[in-house]
């Protein structure tokens, strides 16, 4: 897959950063404001497919990306499992328990492990989409050269 | 307010009818985007914006996909001709949608009106939800805390639609 334009290339450049940042605020804020872990995961997802798209395929190796997002989709789902069974062994037998002190409604830090579901389901969600992606990318590289 | 969701439901229903037959393919995927975006503005409208941000950024995601895959494959749309087994199977579903729609008739005969919600859980989550949970968004509080399942199962479904894209994607590259 080829590059597209130097103009394409710049602004891609520049807005992928701050696409991120509001992929990471939707992600951290989601116990506050409208949004949470899907939205924010695929926002993240869509600055790194944005930058794949304008840059081409030759520019990064593509399979050494695709072993790290699939792993880190596993690690993030792993952690949220073994977050929620702590709450199954910290104070009662209740799966998905919220046991982290809870804080005072409407701050940043408040509402116990909420956050920390949202920021691990955030990284799982952009993972497997990214994933998915350079899949569907690698696939057809690999098509093409034969 | 309902009329405009009427006006709205009726486009997206044009736009999936024209998905269906348009001939290009290209052309079907984006009138198939107009059910995506018009389902955003149904949700905007009903006072739900985090399902209007997911549906509007998982809709744009989607289209792009589906345009890389068109414009990688063919363009046009193998059309099949009438067979007999064609036949039997409208039919069917001919029959199996009278009968969905007439039970569906009976059924809402017995809802309550339009936007009222009379659950007692529903009440009780809106009224204390703040206070158990600690989330100023009531909508993330129930998605973690009381119904935290639900929503492990939809992470375990997109772990899994990743790891079969990955297999079926290897399989077909090794032959």
């Amino acid at each position: 897959m080829k590059g597209l334009t130097p103009i394409v290339k710049k602004v891609a450049q520049l807005m992928s950063g701050i696409i991120f940042m509001y992929g990471i605020y939707i992600v951290t804020h989601g116990h506050l404001t409208p949004g949470g872990a899907f939205a924010g995961g695929i926002i993240l997802a869509g600055s790194f497919i944005l930058l794949i798209l304008a840059f081409g395929s030759e520019v990064i190796k593509l399979r050494k990306e695709e072993t790290g997002s699939s792993f880190t989709e596993s690690v993030a789902i792993l952690a949220t499992i073994i977050l929620a069974t702590a709450g199954f062994f910290a104070g009662s037998m209740v799966f998905f328990n919220n046991y982290l002190p809870k804080g005072t409604v409407g701050e940043l830090v408040s509402a116990g492990a909420i956050p920390l579901y949202n920021i691990f389901i955030g990284v799982e969600v952009a993972a497997a989409i990214v994933t998915i992606f350079l899949a569907l990318i690698i696939f057809k590289e690999e098509e093409e050269k034969r | 307010m309902e009329t405009l969701l009427s006006v709205i439901l009726v486009f997206m229903i044009i736009g999936a009818i024209y998905a269906l037959h348009a001939r290009d393919l290209l052309s079907a995927v984006i009138a198939q985007g107009i059910v995506g975006y018009g389902l955003v503005i149904c949700f905007l409208h009903l006072k739900a914006p985090d399902l209007a941000i997911v549906q509007i950024v998982v809709e744009t995601i989607t289209l792009i996909i589906m345009v890389a895959v068109v414009l990688d494959s063919s363009r046009k749309e193998i059309k099949a001709g009438f067979t007999r087994g064609n036949v039997i199977n409208m039919i069917t579903a001919m029959v199996f949608i009278g009968f969905l729609v007439y039970f569906f008739s009976l059924a809402i005969e017995s809802l309550h009106v339009f936007g009222d919600h009379p659950l007692r859980m529903a009440e009780t989550y809106a009224k204390e939800g703040a206070e158990k949970t600690g989330a100023a968004n009531l909508v993330t509080g129930v998605l973690w805390d009381f119904r935290g399942y639900d929503t492990l199962g939809e992470a375990t479904i997109l772990f899994t639609a990743a790891l079969g894209v990955l297999t079926v994607l290897r399989l077909r590259g090794k032959k």
